[in-house]
């Protein structure tokens, strides 16, 4: 029972960490804390479901159309709204991301109303069985695109020109400007990449997680225990924390009471601040 | 021969027009309806049973106006908050209500019975469980629904009788149960009275959980490890239909999964999302009584102006409150609060909607009457199978495997 729950909890962490790589991506290059990162996710959660219920669609199917929308919607997001309060003090950006929060989760509780909303595909209630271990089709699939999707994205960073650019806006910002980089033009592509990161975790979530309005601050909780724990800023940890979680709870769940899971994530939260505020593979600045 | 006094002309088109007047006048007097405030969780965590409630409020006042009691509803919104239940609570005495009904939630309840108390405003509560709300010493307050005790003995009873009356031997039981404030209290209850009632399996495994957790893998893994061919389930909604699912997934196959009264496995968007998958399991509550006439009126009624909604317990009590605050007054004559609470004690229905006998108050305000039948989903439908006097089918346990179906 125990390697079920540890691949399960691995599993679930993969897709947890490209959630929270979002939040990694945007902190780490823009330096704003994205309060609103969880209510971005629960609308791709939306569109995904959408897009079941009326078009027929699998979410496998709709990941990459419903990240290409998301990534647009982040790009007009940043250069409409977000991109003035970049160098105003961290209060202001953290009101404007909260407001944007609320009205995300009111105007979907507006839309969609208080009920839970689930997508019941084929594979749905499938599993594996290799071995002693049966594994969950749905979170085997979704953690396989997980981790599809952030192997992309760091090759993006690695090994194209805008990736090499964002990373240089990243590190200096001055710097960046005066070798003519368009440094508001990068961070608005940049936004638009944590949304798309959003887009396609939220849509994979959709086949795990039934979507509701209150979904969203949870979830933007969690990717904010993922990102601390596996430092801010820091892709890699993004993932190696949402592994760490997924797992930890997973163990805490079958070692001890499951209704503690949340408790010991928190637990570990607490330990990394004060063993290692910088995160696991964060840098200390 | 003596005629009588003489009536003029301008007199008699005077007489004529008063009557014309004053007779729709004095027949709405007459028949002036009870103005009934009715408290409910339409918004918040419990909108969903809240507003299930509410399709019974709104079937009302058509059904018990062809009974000569006419109601008129006023609706307040407790938004699933105490303080929320207290002020809408104040609000509807305000506005003119005469007696209250609600509240669904056991906290908002008490809140609201302070309020009835300190206005002299009688409140039938319509659901709400928690037995110190009728220990209080409360004159306004009278219950039309079992106690947190009552439940658990009555659940736990019925899956022993269900078990007896179909051959079913089990030999241990995975106790699962959501960790809020409702699930402690039964987890607490079953705790007590499990080992008094010489129930034919022993519980293995007590499993807490928390109800917002994004997935139950860890929960069932356990369960199904514990080597339970009984799941006994206190769920609140949408952990219901998690659960169930993950028991899937893990190919878990207990030959009951049964919930000694809670909700979860009754609602529509459980049938909605698990489909066959969610058939065969059992939930032992208090339930509308599927022979009763007065309860074929109501579904009617509702079926007409709800077609697609599930016709479930939280409407049968709703209905009821509302009956037995138009029944107090109809023997009144007339709708004032007082009048309303000097009969309400003498309450004695004895055609209603849910299973049980008669709704009679003791002199706590609690309807000691109420019976808990066993509840099991057939074809994506509550379908009463247990005790057989009130059951639409019989009973089929153990349950199907999942992939058997």
């Amino acid at each position: 029972m125990i390697a079920d729950q540890i691949v399960t909890g691995l599993l679930t962490g993969l897709i947890y960490g490209l959630m929270a790589l979002g939040l990694s991506v945007i902190f780490g290059v823009m330096r704003i804390v994205n309060f609103a990162h969880g209510e971005m996710a629960v609308v791709a959660m939306y569109g995904a479901w959408a897009a079941f219920r009326y078009l027929g669609l699998d979410p496998l199917l709709s990941l990459l159309p419903i990240a290409a929308i998301m990534f647009g919607a982040g790009y007009a997001l940043q250069r409409g709204l977000v991109q003035p309060f970049v160098s105003r003090p961290d209060y202001m950006q953290f009101i404007l991301l909260i407001s944007l929060a609320l009205i995300l989760t009111n105007g979907a509780l507006l839309v969609f109303g208080p009920e839970a909303r689930g997508i019941g595909v084929d594979y749905s209630f499938d599993s594996y069985e290799i071995g002693p271990l049966l594994i969950d089709k749905v979170r085997l699939l979704a953690a396989v695109a997980a981790v599809a999707l952030t192997a992309l994205l760091l090759a993006f960073f690695r090994f194209t020109l805008t990736g090499k650019a964002i990373r240089a806006a990243a590190d200096n910002r001055i710097g960046a400007q005066v070798i003519g980089l368009d440094v508001k033009k990068l961070y608005a592509v940049t936004f638009g990449i944590g949304t798309a990161c959003l887009g396609a975790a939220g849509t994979l979530m959709s086949l795990l997680v039934d979507v509701m309005p209150r979904v969203g601050p949870e979830l933007t909780l969690l990717s904010f225990v993922i990102v601390i724990v596996g430092g801010l800023g820091s892709m890699a940890g993004a993932l190696a924390g949402g592994v760490l979680i997924g797992v930890a709870e997973a163990l805490a769940g079958t070692l001890l009471q499951p209704s503690l899971k949340s408790m010991f994530s928190y637990g570990l939260l607490v330990l990394i601040l004060l063993l290692r505020p910088q995160g696991l593979l964060g840098e200390r600045n | 021969m003596e005629m009588g006094p003489k009536i003029s002309r301008r007199r008699a088109i005077a007489g004529a027009a008063a009557s014309m007047v004053l007779a729709p006048a004095l027949r709405l007097f007459a028949a002036a309806p009870v103005k009934i405030g009715v408290l409910l969780p339409l918004s918040g965590a419990l909108a969903r049973e809240g507003q299930s409630c509410k399709r019974g409020a709104d079937v009302s006042p058509e059904l018990l106006a062809g009974l000569g009691m006419p109601v008129e509803l006023m609706f307040g919104d407790t938004e699933t908050n105490i303080d929320t239940a207290r002020t809408r609570a104040e609000k509807l005495i305000a506005d003119g209500a005469q007696a209250l009904v609600g509240a669904f939630d056991s906290a908002h309840t008490m809140a609201v019975a302070q309020v009835c108390e300190q206005r002299g405003v009688p409140l039938i509560i319509n659901i709400a469980a928690a037995p110190n709300i009728t220990e209080q010493g409360f004159k306004t307050v009278f219950r039309n629904f079992a106690t947190a005790g009552r439940l658990t003995t009555d659940g736990l009873s019925l899956i022993k009788d269900l078990f007896k009356a179909t051959g079913l031997g089990v030999q241990k039981a995975a106790f699962l149960h959501n960790n809020d404030t409702f699930g402690q209290a039964m987890a607490g209850a079953i705790g007590k009275l499990a080992p008094t009632l010489d129930l034919p399996f022993q519980i293995a495994e007590t499993i807490a959980y928390d109800g917002a957790a994004r997935d139950y893998a860890v929960e069932v893994g356990r369960a199904k490890a514990s080597g339970a061919d009984l799941v006994m389930m206190v769920s609140h909604g949408e952990d219901a239909i998690k659960l169930i699912r993950e028991m899937v997934k893990q190919r878990f196959e207990p030959k009951a999964i049964i919930s000694p009264g809670s909700p979860g496995m009754y609602e529509a968007q459980f049938y909605k999302t698990l489909g066959k998958f969610g058939d065969y399991t059992v939930t032992n509550l208090p339930w509308i009584n599927p022979k009763s006439a007065m309860s074929q009126k109501l579904l009617s009624v509702f079926t007409k102006k709800f077609p697609d909604a599930l016709f479930e317990m939280n409407i049968g009590f709703t209905f009821e409150a509302i009956l037995i605050a138009a029944d107090a007054a109809k023997r009144t004559g007339g709708s004032a609060s007082k009048a309303i609470l000097e009969a309400l004690p003498s309450t004695n229905i004895a055609e209603h909607v849910m299973i049980g006998g008669p709704i009679a108050f003791d002199p706590k305000g609690q309807n000691n009457n109420i019976h808990s039948a066993s509840v099991q989903n057939r074809n994506s439908k509550p379908v009463v199978v247990f005790p057989a006097d009130n059951a639409e089918m019989a009973p089929i346990l153990p349950a199907p495997g999942w992939q058997a179906r």
